[in-house]
Order: C-alpha cells, then sequence, then structure tokens
C-alpha cells in the first residue's frame, strides 16, 4: 500500500517539478502560519506542506492546481463554523489532513472537503472527525479517493450527512476508505463508471452504501456491516456487485441489500449474514445472481413484485428462517442448481443433484406477505402444520417457482 | 391441604412418570448443548418444545392421576378432610412435580453448561417460568375436565381436544380471521387474541427477547412496545395467573358439589 500512496505522490512530485514548482511550509510557528495564506501565496502547481499542529481555519478555497501534504498529522479544526475545504480547480491534491468539527447547517451541505467541477483529484489518507458531510464530490470527473478514515457522530438523519458523496461523477476511484457513524456511507447520485473498492462502511445511520440514478458502477470487497438499513441500490442500471460482505444489518425495518428499480446487474459472490432480510427486491429485472452465501438471515430473499427475467443459481441458501419470500403466484424468475439447507430430498442416482425438486417459498411467507399482521403466529404448531400441507401439495405458492435441480452439498465458491 | 400435596407429591415423585419426563427433559437440554453449542439458539429450540409439550403432558398427566388415584381419593373422602383440600392438594402436588421435572431436568444442563455466565440467563429463565405456568395452567384444566366426567374415555378425549385447541385450532381460527379482516387496522386485535391464549402468550413473550423479534416486523414493533413497558408485563403475568385461578376455582367448586 505504501509503496503505491508513494508512487501516485512522486508521480504528482514529478509532474510539478516540469513546471518548476515551489514548496510552501504552513507550521504554527513559520512565517505563513495558515493555510489560507499559504493557499493565498502559492502558484498553480506549487506544494504546500503542512507541519504538525493544530490549524483553527475554515472556507478554505483552493481555486489553482496545488498539492497540499500533511506532515505528522496536522489538524485542522474547523470549530462548527463551516466548510473547511473547497476545491474548485483541476489536478488538486489534498493527503494526510485530519479534519475535524465540520459545521453542521439545515440550510447548506458543509462537508470537510468539496471538489467542484474538477478532474484529476486525489483525495488521499485523510481523516475526518466529527463531520455533516466528509468528502463531497460535486460534478467532477477522474479523481480517486483513497484510505481515507471518516468517523462521524451522527445521532439524528435530519441532521447529519454522508461519509463520501459523489453528485453528477465520471469516473471515479473509492477504495479503502473506511467510514463509520455517518447518515449514509458512501451516497452516488447520477454518478457513472464509479469503481467502489475494498472499503468498509459500518456502523452508519442510513445505509453503507446508497445508489441513486447512478449507471454503470463496480462495488467490490466492501464490507458493510451493522448499518440502519443496509444497503440501497436504487433507480440504476449495470451495476456489478461482487464479492461484498453484508452483515449484521439487523431490525424491524433492516435489510442487507435493497434493490429497486435496478435492471440489468449482476450480483455475484456476496456473502449475506445475519440480515433481517438479505436482499429486497422491488421492480428489478434481468439480474443474475449467482455464488452468493445466504446465511441465517430472516428472510434471504424477498421479492416484492414486477421482478422479471431474474436468474438464481449456485447461491448457498444457510439456515435462514425464510428462504423466498414471494408476493404473487405468478413467477417469471429462475431457481436453479443452487443449495438449500431446508432441502429434505434424496439423490438416488448420487450425482450431487436432489431428484425432488425444492420450493423455496413457505406457505407462511405468502400469508405473511399478504397479511403482515400474521407474523405474530411465527413458530405455532399450527403454522408448522400448514407449511407441511402446502409442501406436499401446493396450493397457494407459485407451483412453477421451484428449483429443479437442487444440490446436495453446499458449494465451494472457488 | 398440605398433608395431601406432600402425598401426592411424593407419591409422584417415586413414580415411573416423573423419572421418564425428567429424564426426557435432562436428555432434551444435553442433546441440544451438545449439538448446537449456542445458548441462544438452544432456547429458540427448546421454546418450540415447551410451548407444544408442556401443555400436553400437563393435561394427559393431570387427568391420568386423577382417574388412576380415584379409589384412594374416595378413600380420603371418607375421612373428616375438607373436600376442596383433598382435589386442590393432588391438583398442586402433580403440578408441582411436573414443573419441577421440567426445571430442574433443563436447568441441569444449562448450569453446567454456564447459563449463569452467559446473557442468555433471562430468556432461559423465562422460558422455565412460562413453562412452569404452562404446567399449572394445563393440570388444573385437565382436573376440571377429570371432575366433569365420569368416564375415563370422554375424560381423555376432552383433555386431548383441549390441549388441540389451544395448542392448534386456536392458531388456526386467528389466522383465518387476520386474513379475512385483512382490510382493517388489526394490531389490537391481533395483540387481544395472543394474550387471550396462554400458549400463544407464552411463545410471543419467549419470541421478543430474542434476536428473531426482528422478524416480526412491524407487527413485532406494536407488540414490543406493550410488552415492553411495565403495564404489559404485569398484564401478561396477570394473565397467566388468571389461567391457574379460574380453573383451580373451578376445582375447588366442582369438587364441593359434586356426588361420588
Amino acid at each position: 500500500m505504501n509503496k503505491r500512496l508513494l508512487h501516485s505522490v512522486l508521480f504528482f512530485l514529478l509532474f510539478t517539478a516540469t513546471f518548476f514548482a515551489q514548496t510552501i511550509e504552513v507550521c504554527n510557528s513559520c512565517e505563513i502560519s495558515t493555510i489560507s495564506q499559504a493557499v493565498e501565496k502559492a502558484k498553480p502547481f506549487d506544494t504546500i506542506k503542512i507541519k504538525k499542529g493544530t490549524y483553527k481555519e475554515y472556507n478554505i478555497g483552493i481555486t489553482k492546481p496545488l498539492i497540499i501534504i500533511g506532515e505528522g498529522n496536522p489538524v485542522i479544526d474547523g470549530d462548527n463554523k463551516g466548510e473547511i475545504i473547497t476545491i474548485q480547480s483541476d489536478n488538486v491534491t489534498i493527503y494526510g489532513l485530519t479534519i475535524v468539527n465540520v459545521g453542521t447547517s439545515y440550510t447548506t451541505d458543509y462537508a470537510a472537503i468539496r471538489v467542484v467541477k474538477s478532474e484529476n483529484f486525489l483525495v488521499q489518507n485523510n481523516t475526518l472527525e466529527r463531520l455533516f458531510f466528509g468528502i463531497y464530490l460535486e460534478k467532477s470527473n477522474h479523481g480517486k479517493v483513497l484510505n481515507n478514515t471518516i468517523k462521524g457522530d451522527a445521532v439524528n438523519e435530519y441532521n447529519s450527512g454522508n461519509g463520501i458523496q459523489l453528485w453528477h461523477c465520471n469516473n471515479v476511484e473509492v477504495t479503502n476508505n473506511r467510514i463509520r457513524n455517518v447518515r449514509d456511507g458512501i451516497y452516488l447520485e447520477f454518478s457513472d463508471q464509479i469503481e467502489i473498492k475494498n472499503n468498509k462502511s459500518t456502523d452508519n445511520l442510513r445505509y453503507g452504501l446508497h445508489f441513486m440514478f447512478s449507471n454503470n458502477d463496480t462495488y467490490t470487497n466492501n464490507l458493510f456491516e451493522n448499518n440502519g438499513a443496509g444497503v440501497a441500490v436504487m433507480f440504476s442500471k449495470f451495476i456489478k456487485m461482487y464479492d461484498n460482505v453484508f452483515r449484521k444489518n439487523w431490525g424491524t425495518a433492516s435489510f442487507g441489500l435493497l434493490l429497486k428499480e435496478i435492471n440489468d446487474s449482476e450480483i455475484k459472490g456476496n456473502i449475506f449474514e445475519e440480515n433481517t432480510v438479505g436482499i429486497n427486491i422491488e421492480g428489478s429485472n434481468r439480474i443474475d445472481y449467482t455464488h452468493n452465501d445466504f446465511k441465517s438471515n430472516g428472510w434471504a430473499i424477498k421479492v416484492r413484485g414486477a421482478c422479471y427475467a431474474n436468474t438464481f443459481s449456485k447461491n448457498n441458501f444457510l439456515y435462514n428462517s425464510f428462504d423466498i419470500s414471494y408476493n404473487s403466484n405468478i413467477n417469471d424468475n429462475v431457481f436453479d442448481k443452487n443449495y438449500w439447507s431446508n432441502y429434505t430430498g434424496y439423490d438416488l442416482n448420487k450425482n450431487g443433484i436432489g431428484d425432488v425438486p425444492y420450493r423455496p417459498v413457505k406457505l407462511f411467507s405468502y400469508i405473511v406477505n399478504r397479511t403482515p399482521e400474521t407474523i405474530i403466529l411465527l413458530r405455532s404448531l399450527f403454522i408448522d402444520i400448514i407449511d407441511f400441507s402446502e409442501k406436499v401439495s401446493p396450493v397457494f405458492t407459485p407451483d412453477n417457482l421451484m428449483d429443479n435441480n437442487p444440490l446436495l452439498k453446499p458449494i465451494d465458491h472457488d | 391441604m398440605l398433608k395431601i400435596l406432600k402425598y401426592s407429591f411424593f407419591d409422584l415423585m417415586r413414580s415411573r412418570w416423573s423419572y421418564v419426563y425428567f429424564l426426557f427433559y435432562l436428555l432434551l437440554g444435553v442433546m441440544l448443548l451438545f449439538l448446537n453449542n449456542d445458548l441462544s439458539k438452544a432456547v429458540i429450540t427448546l421454546m418450540n418444545v415447551i410451548i407444544v409439550l408442556v401443555p400436553l403432558i400437563g393435561t394427559i398427566f393431570g387427568v391420568m392421576y386423577y382417574y388412576n388415584s380415584k379409589e384412594f381419593t374416595e378413600l380420603l373422602l371418607a375421612q373428616p378432610v375438607k373436600r376442596s383440600s383433598i382435589f386442590l392438594g393432588q391438583y398442586f402436588g402433580v403440578a408441582l412435580s411436573l414443573s419441577m421435572s421440567l426445571i430442574i431436568g433443563l436447568g441441569l444442563p444449562f448450569v453446567f453448561y454456564g447459563i449463569f455466565n452467559s446473557g442468555a440467563i433471562w430468556d432461559f429463565s423465562l422460558l422455565l417460568v412460562t413453562g412452569a405456568f404452562l404446567t399449572l395452567i394445563f393440570t388444573a384444566l385437565a382436573f376440571v375436565i377429570a371432575l366433569a366426567n365420569e368416564n375415563k374415555i370422554k375424560g381423555f378425549g376432552y383433555a386431548i381436544l383441549l390441549w388441540l385447541f389451544m395448542a392448534v385450532i386456536y392458531d388456526g381460527i386467528f389466522l383465518m380471521s387476520l386474513v379475512y379482516f385483512e382490510e382493517y387496522p388489526l394490531d389490537k386485535f391481533s395483540l387481544v387474541a395472543t394474550v387471550m391464549n396462554p400458549v400463544d402468550l407464552s411463545r410471543v413473550l419467549i419470541l421478543l427477547k430474542l434476536d428473531i423479534s426482528a422478524l416480526l416486523g412491524y407487527t413485532g414493533a406494536v407488540f414490543q412496545k406493550f410488552f415492553g413497558t411495565s403495564f404489559g408485563f404485569i398484564l401478561s403475568s396477570l394473565m397467566l395467573t388468571l389461567w391457574v385461578i379460574v380453573p383451580t376455582y373451578f376445582i375447588q367448586r366442582m369438587a364441593k358439589r359434586k356426588d361420588f
């Protein structure tokens, strides 16, 4: 990691060296003792080195290409007065700063670092604490947000902001960030070609990751744990979701992953563990679900309606209270070659595939969908009896909703 | 009364069935912990067993004991002993020995497993308390049925029917009415219907204490709000106590008037 970091810094140094760039040092006892002063004095492509210390500043506007490097963890304390750093220029790097006490407002979205209509920005190794919005990217393209730590203290949704917010951005890389205790960990709106990798988004008030109207994005290897509601992907197309972990989003209105109006996407290799609802699907078409693990969820998958031509294959469904919940008796989705821990069939020809199809929808989950109040009968003997009779001869649940080739052993995804 | 209670109690303690019942719970507890290694999951499985088996065994055992000790009862009636104390003594003897088998049988393996050092201790004690309540309730109901029916077969039939009604049919009617009236707000209704049936009440009380309560969603939140308050707690314990007191009163009344 450090090597890569060094490379990127070196690259920028070389790049700027060609323009005969200068280095300006800022420290509490230096000639230049505030960052705003340094920014004002600097010429384009200069480097500003901020030494160790605490700087009480806010509204630092950067309007020329600069490299700002913090040495020895300098702290910028905004004193809850407003926005801290606003970037309105291409080729700006913010590296190694600690920014605390961003102002909270009900009318303006104050951010610790805001990037406006800029390209080739790099926000790396910063620590943001006690904040409203963390890193706010606005109509900015081709940038990177790497290795930042964002630690909020959000209590209520209405007066808290998002960790990393992308609004109308393209081709941005968000990697290796750790975000906790904010409203939405990472929020994307109208942002395309975004790559979100190796982030940890935990303990957030609302969503760990939130997509709105964003297409062609990829998120891989992220961890979303213990968020208020989980991860929401809404009104988007061509999203790739690979190898993420959705854990412990447990609460009466929580889910691991919410899909609403998502089309032509791919969900592969993810782990859904101990969520009230693993995936909540609404109005989503042509999505491939393969090689996912659903483990110990209340509902593994809740299909709400208007979901067509989805394929669920080679997934493991392990010890969920309900595997699938379905609210209609028409089915256009395919379930094939999954492993279901609740499967009770047999395999006479020993080919690893059960000879009896598996019906993942229980009658009780159908009834609960119709009349939510009936959930209070959960784990009653009567429910077990009707579930059993429905299993023997299905009447209410869609009779073509079944896995014709249920596997007898869990799939090893490697 | 205490003397008869003591006699019934020790009589039952010596009997084979108490041992079988005790050993069954002991084995169940050991097996669950052995296979599961997870206390809170073991509590869920135990809940399933308790809300079905405890009422069943309570009813059957109560009816059986009454019919079996009928001759002895008639002998006692010839003595200068109050009638109510004979029957109440017998009832409490049966109910207490059953509850003891349950509590000790389940308690021992869990104590050895280290329930005292675990967060599940409250869930577990709630489980045992509701189990004891269910035993008291269903044994009392069984005695009422037995007192009302001279005919053994009829008595057994009614007892089984009672259990079937409380454990299964009631939920069926409950479910049907919920589905039938789905257009109306059903929170209050489902709350009342749950509180009315001791089996359902015990099930919901335990469920709400467990992680699994998150599955109950909005309805669960309504229930949580109700049972979470001291009013809800008092009301539900009052309801369970009422379910013990009313049949006990009937035992006493019927015992007084019955012609032997």
